[in-house]
């Protein structure tokens, strides 16, 4: 999302200057007005409180998905208050402006920008609490607050006085929000950089953590619901009398993305959605095949398009030429909690829980839909069972107020792993063809990809392909190409099959690393090199490239022997402004099954907020890149998706994990994104060190065992 | 009316014979610590005791519950190894997400109940059953590790 990024930051300045206003006026949730109206709470702005028994509860208006962050947004807020670590905890905030992503222009999680996005502000937020607490204790001890110190929840005068935030609680309420709180240099940091245990982490081990699927209340009715099986398809007609006969069964109604069966629990749900009669018209997309597929996409590939970027003269003659054309599926995100949200559409008002990547444009999305003011949609986000950007989608949360506004009930919708599956949201499946040069003594000399896919920008709704043509999304990864090719060109050739794509972890990062992380593999090996050192030789100018790269290669042994049978492959990238090398370690049996024994990770992610996190994200990124590697793909036949549950879209189990190492490099720039980063290179790495297995490349995801039996 | 108990309580429920355990668990009984992932034991977020066997939820009809013992995440903590297990994976921090952690620590506390020292391969065994999407299986497998050697020191 580095584009939505660069597309919003106009919006990132204005969102920043009315953060700081609102410090200025001192603004507060209603929530947290009412607890200082008890006096029992210091408020000092809307993202934390303080209690008089020293508690500080951070608010935080971004979504837990496993990333961390309802962690490392404490952290921050911490270090600037030096709060007293064992005393804070976090709640989730309600939709409101006041927790805008400063990247994004809105309240969402996404495109690993919390901690880019919330660095300052967050830091801001703790440092000007900070302030008005020694403001107090300089008042009461009629001292200078020069002469006043702060650590672990206590302001401390030189004497030797000391008094707790939640002695000073009251009246630190009463002191001015400086304008511009002083921030604390990187070198005295004392929480940030250091490795602690997530908030939730208790929660989620005795289930009392509250996802959206566990939302109950008074009067809810559970949905199921029939979709067309083809993209784009159309009810002709349903019988309900079936479904309506099924005991606990309360409803069928017909919306405009499906028929619903609304019922006492989802069991009988379930069973009045399967016992519908439905007659579909499959509309223009009956005849959709994965084969058309490629086929359209290979042709958007050779025939080229929009140019992305233009260096010098990519066809210049070359002693030496390549060719390749690398191809990824759609693929699902297959997040363990199926999508699912609870609406209660209320006379001029609507509540919503969900677990939700964007409860902030939720509020005008819902409210138009249930004909309500965006002010009137109070959304309360639940812990989301992954996210990986398909909650970023709306589509749940619409159909939810749809039925809620019609049945006049509170609905919980929710969707079956099947359903979830067949639910359209996917990565986009992707064709490049590259063409590289070399010269007499080995030296790359020419590089050219042609990337075809459909626009991310123009599914999501919220942005449009620029006039260039070319979706930033879909040639991320390859337009930014690091390596010192004299003579470059990338082109995007958009095309449609007809299905709603998506983000998904990485994004375009997720197929495009594959494609030139491997093709780069390929232009060494036609120059007779070593692919780590030929990618050194090309990373003069980048040094944050290198420095990973390095570490990585050191860290795992580069050019040291193995045990028998066990390759190595290395690739390198950067996305959300994190960079990561990974070396993966694999074997592949006389059967073509491939085994993948160890990764070794290296990190540059600027200065890390939280190194335990940091490393899990890098871990939780390679098993992800490795369960769509390895299996990962949506297939079309006749208009239909063929995967429908974990037997035929398998994933990653305990028993093929690797062992995983990461290292991170100690830096001072800004921090970068981390629950992206780790993804990109290792669908590379792996392919690359099966070539070093095999002699045979993989060009196309998933791999294919077969291709790589051994005769 | 099916008859049976949860966590040393004594239920009885109305819901159709064919009713996934889970459901009635969730919907019925209020008790959502037990997830839903796949509907077809394929995933093992579902996973509970039953008469002390690991069994996936969503697959096991309430019928087949009739007159036995049925032990959930909520109950973990009121049980010697359960509370091992817990105690592991908040040292080892274990959980992102966290959606899939019920079913993982009622796996790996089936397995502890039975072997007391379970190699890689007894883990791979008990485990593989139980996924998880972001990635947490190095941390579960120490956890599993470290929940057994607090056990033996425990006694």
């Amino acid at each position: 999302m580095n584009a939505l990024f660069n597309a919003s930051r106009r919006s990132f300045l204005k969102t920043s200057a009315l953060a700081g206003g609102g410090l200025v006026l001192g603004f507060t949730l209603p929530g947290a007005t009412r607890l200082a109206q008890a006096a029992s709470v210091f408020s000092p702005n809307a993202y934390l409180r303080i209690a008089t028994d020293n508690h500080i509860t951070v608010i935080c208006g971004l979504s837990e998905m496993g990333q961390g962050v309802h962690t490392a947004i404490p952290m921050l807020v911490a270090e600037e208050l030096d709060a007293d670590w064992s005393k804070v905890s976090v709640v989730q905030a309600p939709a409101d402006p006041a927790f805008n992503n400063p990247i994004f222009g809105m309240q969402a999680t996404g495109g690993s920008t919390s901690v880019r996005g919330h660095w300052e502000p967050m830091r801001k937020a703790g440092a000007a609490a900070r302030a008005m607490l020694v403001a107090a204790a300089a008042k009461k001890w009629k001292a200078d607050p020069a002469d006043c110190r702060t650590e672990n929840g206590m302001v401390i005068h030189k004497s030797g006085k000391k008094l707790s935030y939640g002695r000073l609680a009251h009246a630190a309420g009463r002191q001015a929000v400086p304008a511009k709180p002083d921030l604390k240099h990187p070198k005295d940091f004392r929480i940030l950089g250091t490795e602690r245990n997530r908030l939730d982490t208790p929660a989620k081990v005795n289930g009392s953590a509250k996802f959206g699927l566990d939302v109950r209340l008074p009067g809810m009715l559970i949905a199921v619901m029939a979709r067309p099986p083809v993209p784009g398809g159309k009810l002709v007609s349903v019988d309900e009398s079936k479904a309506k006969a099924i005991p606990g069964v309360r409803q069928v109604i017909t919306i405009p993305s499906g028929v619903a069966v609304l019922a006492d629990g989802f069991w009988a749900a379930k069973k009045g959605r399967d016992a519908l009669a439905i007659k579909w018209d499959d509309g223009a997309h009956a005849t959709l095949s994965s084969e058309g597929v490629s086929k359209m996409l290979a042709e958007g590939a050779a025939k080229g398009g929009a140019v992305a970027r233009s260096e010098g003269d990519a066809g210049a003659p070359a002693a030496k030429r390549l060719e390749a054309v690398y191809e990824a599926p759609y693929l699902a995100h297959a997040c363990m909690e199926p999508m699912n949200a609870t609406v209660w559409v209320k006379p001029g008002a609507i509540e919503v829980w969900a677990g939700t990547q964007s409860q902030g444009p939720s509020q005008g999305i819902l409210g138009k839909v249930a004909g309500v003011a965006p002010g009137k949609v109070k959304v309360n986000t639940m812990y989301l069972g992954g996210g990986f950007g398909r909650r970023f989608a709306p589509d749940f949360t619409v159909d939810a107020t749809l039925l809620s506004k019609i049945s006049g009930k509170p609905v919980k919708l929710v969707y079956t792993r099947e359903d979830d599956m067949k639910a359209y949201f996917y990565r986009p499946a992707s064709v490049t063809r590259f063409s590289g040069g070399l010269d007499a003594t080995g030296r790359a000399i020419s590089f050219s990809a042609s990337v075809a896919s459909p626009s991310i920008m123009e599914a999501s709704g919220f942005m449009k392909l620029p006039a260039s043509g070319v979706d930033e999304m879909a040639v991320e990864g390859i337009k930014d190409c690091p390596y010192d090719f004299p003579n470059l060109r990338v082109e995007y050739a958009r095309r449609e099959p007809g299905v709603q794509v998506w983000f998904w972890r990485s994004v375009g990062h997720s197929q495009n690393l594959f494609f030139i992380e491997s093709f780069v593999d390929e232009m060494a090996a036609a120059a007779g090199k070593d692919p780590y050192e030929f990618r050194r030789g090309l990373l003069g100018k980048q040094p944050r490239y290198k420095g990973v790269l390095e570490l990585a290669a050191q860290k795992a042994g580069w050019g040291k022997p193995l045990p028998p049978g066990v390759h190595r492959g290395i690739a390198v990238a950067q996305s959300f402004g994190s960079y990561v090398a990974e070396v993966a370690e694999v074997s592949v049996a006389k059967d073509g099954k491939v085994k993948v024994h160890r990764v070794v990770g290296a990190v540059d992610c600027g200065m890390t907020v939280n190194p335990l996190i940091v490393k899990r994200q890098i871990e939780s990124a390679i098993v992800y890149g490795l369960s769509a590697a390895l299996y990962g793909r949506i297939s079309f036949k006749d208009g239909q998706v063929e995967q429908s549950n974990f037997h035929d879209y398998p994933v990653l189990r305990i028993d093929a994990m690797p062992e995983v190492e990461v290292h991170i490099v100690a830096s001072t720039e800004a921090p970068g994104g981390m629950g992206e980063p780790g993804l990109p290179p290792l669908a590379p790495a792996l392919a690359n060190a099966i070539f070093a297995a095999t002699g045979k490349r993989v060009r196309k995801l998933p791999i294919d065992t077969e291709q790589l039996k051994q005769a | 009316m099916i008859k049976f108990s949860v966590n040393g309580k004594n239920v009885s429920v109305k819901d159709s014979p064919d009713t996934p355990l889970l459901w009635v668990l969730r919907d019925t009984l209020g008790m959502t610590g037990t997830k839903f992932g796949c509907g077809v034991a394929l995933c093992g977020a579902c996973t509970v005791h039953l008469d002390g066997e690991p069994v996936r939820s969503c697959s096991t009809p309430v019928s087949a519950a009739a007159g036995k013992k049925v032990v959930t995440i909520e109950s973990m903590a009121a049980n010697a190894v359960g509370k091992a297990v817990q105690a592991a994976w908040v040292r080892h921090d274990v959980p992102q997400c966290g959606y899939c952690q019920s079913g993982q620590i009622m796996g790996a506390s089936a397995l502890l109940a039975k072997n007391g020292k379970p190699s890689d391969a007894d883990i791979d065994a008990a485990m593989s059953g139980i996924i998880c999407r972001c990635g947490t299986y190095n941390q579960i497998r120490a956890a599993i590790k470290d929940a057994a050697q607090s056990m033996k020191k425990g006694g």
